[in-house]
Formats: structure tokens, C-alpha cells, sequence
């Protein structure tokens, strides 16, 4: 085009392993057309010199699907937390900071890991229990109006930008983050799920629960897929109203 | 659990030993028991529902009682002597005032104090309120402990008399007339913020739109209050 050649740098929080300290290094690449975070991690992959033009080691990160459906790739890039495979380099301001979020154990550089939140599935039951002996059939029907709204819950991909996001899941709370209590609303709302309601709702009733959330609702304006999940907060917020009255006055009646 | 229950109905108790492994994780499901680690969040419920149920109501009504001042030195006496006394006012104090606010105070300054704030980044309404929140109820419980002690505390130990002139002397000063300006406006702000995360915190707002109605409605006690409560401050200068 006749143009000097147009760059695109990039500054990025590393560390080699968990315990170490992080340092920061720069990288300058050739512009791309639509190039993305990822394809420019990709780029500093194939040639790791940095813009000292010393030659380094990669940059670490992780990635999946590319198209922002299996969560894998989030971080922090110019201090917000999201997923690297949709932050399109034309849309973000220079030099393009990327850091890993660090509400999460790094593994190195840019990679998490995100285990705690796969355990705080497991510590609410997010998962409907139909095993048994035969074939018990069909599940009660469920209105297709309610579907198509419990399927916007259902885009949840643990991805953990909610987590990043909250002021309340740090190492001095032990919040589970709205994630899960979400999971616990579709789960709920599930007709066979709804069958084990109370214990779900017990279980966020706990340590570390739905009551550690202060409300900032961070967690909903960074939600990549729009999940309700400041409304899933407060309608588990009432259910529980009901639950702890239900359990202080004694009801023998578990579930509806 | 469903296919546990059938089993019960028909009596075949022995197949559960084989199918234990099945049983695993069904029994997580054991549902019911009602788990005793849900101290946290009764005590959260507890902060919540004292912040309104008294604390606020008082707020309130200490705001209005002060308002008397803008009808002058002996309508404030009156309605300043009615108050103080009220009958049994010493048990009045403590279970309508002293415990709840001391539950509230030292348990905000615990909730405040482990949330890592982070304005900067995710400068959103909801999360700028929600500092908002945290550094007025650090600073009111200063300025409570400050007020209670000029006030209350001094009439307690017989040093001094509630009454107009008490608050016109301590509002002579301008130092402590812009403190109580900043304290009163931090209290009405934590009280009406207060009032919207109480309505989250029950699950009666639940919807975005149903959120957005109450933000305007605390917005409207935020500025009611404020403007009670700087007439009644003015009053005394």
C-alpha cells in the first residue's frame, strides 16, 4: 500500500510457574487484517522475540473452540476480564495488556486454573440425578416457553469471567462466585431437577454461599453470553427466604 | 432418590448393597437435612434485615425529630425532651438502638473488609455504589462512635444537657459542621443503598427492570432524606 509496515503491540504479565513472580514482556508483530488476541499469541508462538528483539521462550495460554463456547481462553486483556478468542486486535486500544486472572491459581503465563469451579458445581449438585435400576420413563413435560428461557442459563461456560469480575471471590472470601449459583437456578428450574430442590438450595445456604454476594453485579455486566445472573441471584435469594423459614419452622414437606 | 423410593415401596431393601455404587451418588441428594453450616448466611440475613428493621426506621425518625429545629429553639426542646423521655427509654436504647446498630457496624466492618474493590476496571453503577456502601459504613461507624459520644455519652455522665444549644455548640465549630454535613449525607446514602441491596437480598427485586424501578425509588429516599436532614443540620446554625 505503500504505507509503513503497520505493527500491533503487545504487553504481557508472565510468570514461569505458580510460585514465581511475575514479569512483564513486550512484543511488537505485524499487523493482520481481523487479527484476534489469540492469533496474535500464535504469532509471538511461531517467532518468541520479544521487541528487544531477544529471542524468549512462548507465551503460554489456553484455548479451545475459538468461537467462545467452551471458556477456556479467558483473561485479562486491558483490565477486563474476557475471552481472548473473541477481542479483536481492531477494537482494542495499544499497547494491548494481557494478564492471567489471578483470582484463579496461574499455571504459567496466561494459563489458569479454573478447578475451583468445577468443585463448586459439585458442592451445589448442578446435575440432575436420574440413575436407577430400569428405565423409569419419560420425565414430566416442561413448557416450551420456560426451555427457551432456562437455555439462556444453560450458555453458561465456567469460563470464570463472573469470578474475575466480583469484588467478593478473593483469597480472603471463600464466595463460589455467581457461576454456580446460577447452575443452581437451571437446575432447579428443571422439572425432574426441581425434585431435589431443597437440597441444592440448602447447599448454597453455606459457607462461602448465595449470602457472600455483595451485589455489585459485576458479574452480570461481564457475563460473555448474557447470562441473567444478578436475576438468578435474587430469585435464589427468595427461594431461600422460603427454604430458611421452611427449615426453622419445621416443615416436614421437602420438596413442592 | 425416586428410583431409591420405589425400591422402599416394593421391599427389596438387599439390592441396595449392589447397587451401591449407583447409590452414591443419589444419596448426595439425601434431600431435607438442613445443613449446620448455614451460620453465614443467617447472619448475613440478620445484617440485612437490622439495617432497615430498626436502624433505618430510627434513622428516620431521628432526621424528622431534628427537623423540629427549623420551627425553632423550644419546638426542638419539646419534641427533644418527649424523646428522651420516652418510658422504659433505657431498654428502648439498647434493643432498638445500641445492639443492632453494634451488630451491624461490627459485622459491615467485617463484610467490608473482605471485598477486594475494584472500581477501576469495572466502573459500573452497581459496583461504584457498591464501594460507595463499603466506605460509608467504614466512615459512619467513626462518626456514629463520634456523635453518640458528644451526645448521648456526655448527657449519660450528666456533663451536659440534649437540648438546641448542645448541637449549636458543637456546630459552631465549621470543622465539625462539615463533619456532620459529610456524616449525615453518608448516613442517608447507606441507608437508601442500604434499601435497594435489602430488596435483592430477599429476592422481592428480582428482575432487571424491578431493580432499575428500585434504584430510582432509593434515589428518591437519598434526596428526601438529605434534605431533611441538611434543613434540620442548617437549623442549628
Amino acid at each position: 500500500m505503500g504505507e509503513a509496515a503497520k505493527t500491533v503491540i503487545f504487553e504481557i504479565e508472565r510468570r514461569n510457574s505458580t510460585d514465581e513472580d511475575s514479569y512483564w514482556e513486550k512484543f511488537e508483530l505485524p499487523y493482520v487484517m481481523n487479527m484476534n488476541v489469540i492469533s496474535a499469541l500464535m504469532e509471538i508462538r511461531r517467532n518468541p522475540v520479544n521487541i528487544e528483539g531477544k529471542k524468549t521462550t512462548p507465551v503460554n495460554w489456553d484455548m479451545n473452540c475459538l468461537e467462545e463456547v467452551c471458556g477456556a481462553c479467558s483473561m485479562i486483556i486491558n483490565g477486563k476480564a474476557r475471552q481472548s478468542c473473541t477481542a479483536l486486535v481492531d477494537q482494542l486500544e495499544q499497547p494491548i495488556r494481557l494478564q492471567p486472572m489471578k483470582t484463579f491459581p496461574v499455571v504459567r503465563d496466561l494459563v489458569i486454573d479454573r478447578s475451583r469451579m468445577f468443585d463448586s458445581l459439585k458442592k451445589v449438585k448442578a446435575w440432575v440425578p436420574i440413575d436407577g435400576t430400569h428405565d423409569l420413563g419419560d420425565g414430566p413435560r416442561m413448557p416450551e416457553r420456560k426451555r427457551q428461557w432456562a437455555y439462556e442459563l444453560s450458555k453458561c461456560m465456567t469460563c470464570g469471567v463472573c469470578l474475575e469480575a466480583c469484588p467478593n471471590v478473593n483469597d480472603k472470601s471463600d464466595f463460589i462466585g455467581a457461576a454456580p449459583l446460577s447452575q443452581v437456578r437451571l437446575m432447579n428450574a428443571h422439572p425432574t431437577g426441581a425434585m431435589n430442590r431443597d437440597a441444592r438450595l440448602n447447599a448454597i445456604m453455606g459457607e462461602g454461599g448465595l449470602a457472600s454476594c455483595g451485589n455489585s453485579q459485576n458479574c452480570v455486566e461481564s457475563c460473555p453470553k448474557g447470562i441473567p445472573l444478578t436475576t438468578s441471584i435474587a430469585a435464589l435469594n427468595r427461594d431461600t427466604t422460603v427454604q430458611m423459614f421452611r427449615n426453622f419452622f419445621g416443615s416436614d414437606r421437602m420438596v413442592d | 432418590m425416586s428410583y431409591y423410593c420405589i425400591m422402599m415401596v416394593c421391599g427389596f431393601r438387599c439390592f441396595r448393597n449392589i447397587l451401591s455404587a449407583l447409590d452414591a451418588a443419589n444419596q448426595c441428594f439425601e434431600g431435607g437435612k438442613i445443613l449446620d453450616n448455614n451460620r453465614e448466611f443467617l447472619m448475613r440475613r440478620l445484617h440485612s434485615l437490622l439495617g432497615i428493621i430498626p436502624i433505618g426506621l430510627f434513622l428516620t425518625q431521628h432526621l424528622i425529630v431534628n427537623h423540629f429545629a427549623t420551627q425553632g429553639v423550644e419546638s426542638f426542646n419539646t419534641a427533644s425532651h418527649f424523646m428522651a423521655n420516652l418510658p422504659f427509654v433505657i431498654f428502648l436504647e439498647i434493643f432498638v438502638i445500641y445492639l443492632p446498630l453494634m451488630y451491624h457496624a461490627f459485622y459491615g466492618l467485617y463484610i467490608a473488609f473482605t471485598s477486594k474493590n475494584n472500581p477501576g476496571h469495572y466502573s459500573y453503577l452497581r459496583n461504584m455504589l457498591f464501594v460507595a456502601q463499603r466506605y460509608t459504613g467504614v466512615f459512619l461507624v467513626v462518626f456514629i462512635a463520634w456523635h453518640v459520644f458528644e451526645t448521648r455519652f456526655q448527657v449519660a455522665i450528666g456533663a451536659d444537657e440534649a437540648d438546641f444549644n448542645m448541637m449549636a455548640n458543637i456546630l459552631d465549630n465549621p470543622f465539625m459542621l462539615a463533619f456532620y454535613i459529610v456524616g449525615v449525607l453518608a448516613a442517608v446514602f447507606h441507608f437508601a443503598n442500604g434499601i435497594w441491596s435489602f430488596l435483592v437480598t430477599w429476592g422481592i427485586t428480582q428482575s432487571e427492570a424491578a431493580q432499575k424501578n428500585a434504584t430510582y425509588f432509593t434515589l428518591l429516599v437519598f434526596i428526601v432524606l438529605s434534605i431533611i436532614g441538611m434543613r434540620a443540620l442548617f437549623a442549628f446554625v
